[in-house]
């Protein structure tokens, strides 16, 4: 009887959150990453969110926002599965995640088989996601990885005289990706790549391949995240590496560019590119950072957002926006809601958006140079700022085709390069 | 030795052939033939060393692994906590008094000290039961997990080498010639050498305790057949907690290891778990030399692989490991 009893109430309390979720919420299902090598950038990424989220004061139109967070370890199966959790499960409106470039095609494809729900790309930067087959309920708010990459390449043959490099980058969607957008632009402005290596992801020791790397280049192009890249730093110091480093979008965010210890130090001086300047002094960017550091306490968050908190943050505006526009009330398989993102022109701290024909941003890239502040802490100084990059980096649709699709080969240097 | 000589001239002249060989090809630049095939000879044998130092590490991790499961048959899951614990409390000694030797003792101590705490609070209580000591340890590591990701935080952590072991130090081994006979010599980081000599001469000590001293006489009989030491009057209890903490304690310096020459963060538990548990299936549970041997298999592995065939550099290890369980389910060493 009594455990009849139990069970009863024990039945009730997971009926019960159910039953209260009528119409008047709206319930988003959040995607970050909590286990591996980008848990700290998806916490970033949930700060961001809940920034955004605060610029509405929670709802729209009188209608609570509710989240639930879908955590995962940056796979794409772990993102699929989270995702299938949260639109059956947790029965969320739409999804904004996912932050990892392979996760970001998974859940491309998982789009196709809930046309009825949306998916808004919090961080995740694979150019597929949008470009192949693209999903209609599938929207990216911020360029992708090679638009990331781009005017990078022009920049180090330009301003700093570097024609020959060798490259290391991440063996995965995203390494390919923001490798091509600075290799495309750097082979087109005469520059030659000597050597690639790839890495798989969290391989943890590199020295073998620093020991690889060739002895008459101009620089390296470095274009591993997270932990990888601390490893990596660590152990050319330890080789005795001291050749100039050009970093990929990931190389010289704040979640490197804050690590304990000494090996970052090696950053200093390293350009890069990417989706914002840690100092830019646009007013809508540095109220951002007052908002971000204003809410967090010091010892929760990064000294300045990374650019995981911006996305996430851009994404979300876009769909609290878009909520607003449709006062919060969903028609018939969320068509008006897929209406009002795809129509969204707006200014994100980090530039103006808006999306092409694919559902994917046109967006500003931004040319940084790692410097030292007073204190020894490190951020990105602007140096230099493009505006709307698209997805084909400048080129038409036959010509950036001609190139193919990133991958460990493409693109071919050799092709690219003028005369 | 000399009666082998007597008795196999020829096998004799062979071996000594091929280690000349070996010395040969380790020392003097190579041909252009053997560059072609094995490509430039400062990242073969750079990729051979790097192998050999990360191997290391793993040794250092696995062998109190493989100790706590030969004595006690614990197959203990939160090992690899131990490790990112010794990494973490090592960052902070260090950072605190500037002593990287110093943290080597500490966190020795220290973390042995929660692996007798493990023994005597949550094994001892579950002896012979392997499904509940596989569920506990891994609540254990989950919980401490956890616990270490709310005190350090998700960022990475790296542990500053000391002034006299930082840069690369210069190796009379030759790997090629520059335009007028000048030679070239391969440079190698001084605090992987440093790792390497420790880590061999941890092991050559290991080696004597468990074969020359009376305690080391101890453990192998609780190895062998723990029911009769207990009755041959032998406290067996004493004895493993000894072996518990010592392994706990390994584990914890080669969190320092691991994170000075790579770095320290959430989630490197597990990688380092699944590494010692690789390496003690491929070299045979309960074996000190078997963990040495199957380091070093690993540790090459990895860094061959990530030369020379980048894209399948991680499923090598497995590889190594199904073909090990193949052929030889109890490990290369194992019994």
């Amino acid at each position: 009887m009594k455990l009849k009893l139990i069970c009863t109430v024990a039945a009730l309390a997971i009926l019960a959150p159910a039953a209260a979720m009528a119409a008047d919420t709206i319930k988003i299902g959040l995607m970050a990453p909590q286990e591996g090598v980008f848990t700290e950038p998806g916490n970033d990424g949930i700060r961001g969110f809940k920034l955004a989220l605060n610029k509405y004061n929670g709802e729209i139109n009188g209608k609570k926002i509710e989240w639930v967070l879908g955590p995962t370890d940056a796979t794409p199966d772990t993102a699929s599965r989270i995702a299938r959790k949260l639109i059956e499960q947790d029965k969320v409106d739409f999804i904004i995640g996912p932050l990892s470039g392979s996760e970001g095609i998974a859940l491309r494809d998982y789009a196709k088989t809930i046309p009825e729900k949306t998916i808004i790309n919090s961080a995740s930067g694979a150019l597929e996601t949008t470009y192949v087959d693209p999903a209609p309920n599938f929207f990216r708010f911020h360029p992708d990885g090679a638009q990331w990459g781009y005017g990078l390449g022009s920049y180090v043959v330009n301003e700093k005289g570097w024609k020959r490099v060798a490259t290391i980058a991440a063996d995965y969607s995203f390494g390919y990706t923001n490798f091509m957008g600075f290799a495309v632009d750097f082979c087109k402005a005469g520059g030659e790549i000597v050597e690639k290596f790839w890495l798989p992801l969290g391989s943890g020791d590199f020295a073998s391949i620093i020991a690889a790397l060739p002895d008459d280049v101009d620089a390296i192009y470095l274009g591993v995240g997270g932990t990888d890249a601390i490893n990596f730093l660590n152990q050319y110091e330890q080789a005795g590496g001291d050749t100039n480093i050009i970093g990929g979008t990931i190389m010289v965010d704040q979640t490197v560019l804050t690590a304990r210890g000494r090996a970052k130090e090696m950053l200093v001086g390293t350009p890069s590119s990417g989706p914002q300047a840690d100092d830019w002094e646009d007013a809508g960017w540095q109220a951002y950072v007052k908002d971000y550091q204003e809410t967090f306490p010091e010892n929760e968050r990064f000294p300045s957002p990374s650019l995981f908190a911006t996305n996430y943050y851009g994404a979300t505006l876009a769909a609290m926006m878009a909520l607003d526009k449709i006062g919060g009330e969903f028609d018939e398989g969320q068509k008006n809601f897929h209406a009002a993102l795809a129509g969204l022109e707006f200014d994100t701290p980090n530039g103006h958006i808006k999306l092409d024909d694919n559902r994917q941003a046109i967006g500003s890239i931004f040319i940084t140079e790692v410097v030292e502040e007073a204190d020894g802490g490190l951020h990105n100084t602007f140096k230099a700022k493009v505006d709307d990059v698209n997805q084909t980096l400048g080129m038409s649709k036959e010509e950036f085709d001609k190139i193919g699709l990133p991958s460990r080969d493409t693109p071919d240097c050799a092709a690219l390069q003028p005369g | 030795m000399n009666g082998f000589v007597h008795r196999h001239p020829v096998w004799t002249l062979l071996v000594v052939l091929a280690a000349a060989l070996v010395l040969w090809a380790l020392i003097a630049p190579w041909p252009d033939g053997m560059e072609a095939v094995f490509g430039r000879k400062r990242i073969f044998l750079n990729a051979v060393f790097n192998g050999i130092t990360l191997g290391a590490l793993y040794f250092l991790v696995a062998s109190g692994f493989t100790l706590i499961f030969g004595l006690m048959k614990n197959v203990n899951l939160a090992h690899g906590s131990l490790y990112l614990l010794g990494g973490y409390l090592g960052y902070e000694v260090a950072e605190a008094t500037g002593l990287w030797l110093g943290a080597f003792v500490v966190v020795f101590v220290a973390v042995g000290l929660l692996g007798i705490l493990l023994q005597f609070f949550v094994f001892r209580r579950m002896e012979g039961e392997d499904l509940r000591q596989t569920l506990v340890t891994i609540g254990i590591s989950i919980v401490l997990a956890d616990v270490m990701l709310w005190i350090w935080g998700g960022q990475s952590y790296q542990i500053l080498t000391p002034e006299w072991l930082s840069g690369p130090v210069r190796l009379p081994l030759v790997t090629g010639m520059r335009g007028e006979g000048e030679l070239v010599y391969l440079t190698f980081p001084a605090v992987r050498i440093a790792i390497l000599v420790a880590s061999i001469a941890l092991g050559v000590l290991m080696w004597l305790a468990l074969n020359r001293t009376r305690i080391g006489m101890l453990i192998r009989a609780g190895v062998d057949d723990r029911d009769m030491l207990a009755a041959s009057g032998v406290r067996v209890q004493y004895v493993f907690v000894m072996v518990f903490a010592f392994g706990a304690g390994l584990a914890g310096m080669a969190g320092i290891v691991g994170g000075t020459f790579q770095s320290i963060v959430a989630g490197e538990d597990m990688r380092f778990l699944l590494a010692s548990l690789v390496v003690v299936i491929v070299g045979g549970m309960g074996s000190i030399l078997g963990a040495a041997l199957g380091a070093v298999l690993i540790g090459l592995a990895e860094q061959l692989g990530s030369v020379y065939a980048p894209t399948y550099s991680v499923v090598l290890t497995f590889l190594i490991m199904a073909l090990v369980l193949a052929f030889r389910p109890q490990g290369l060493l194992g019994r």
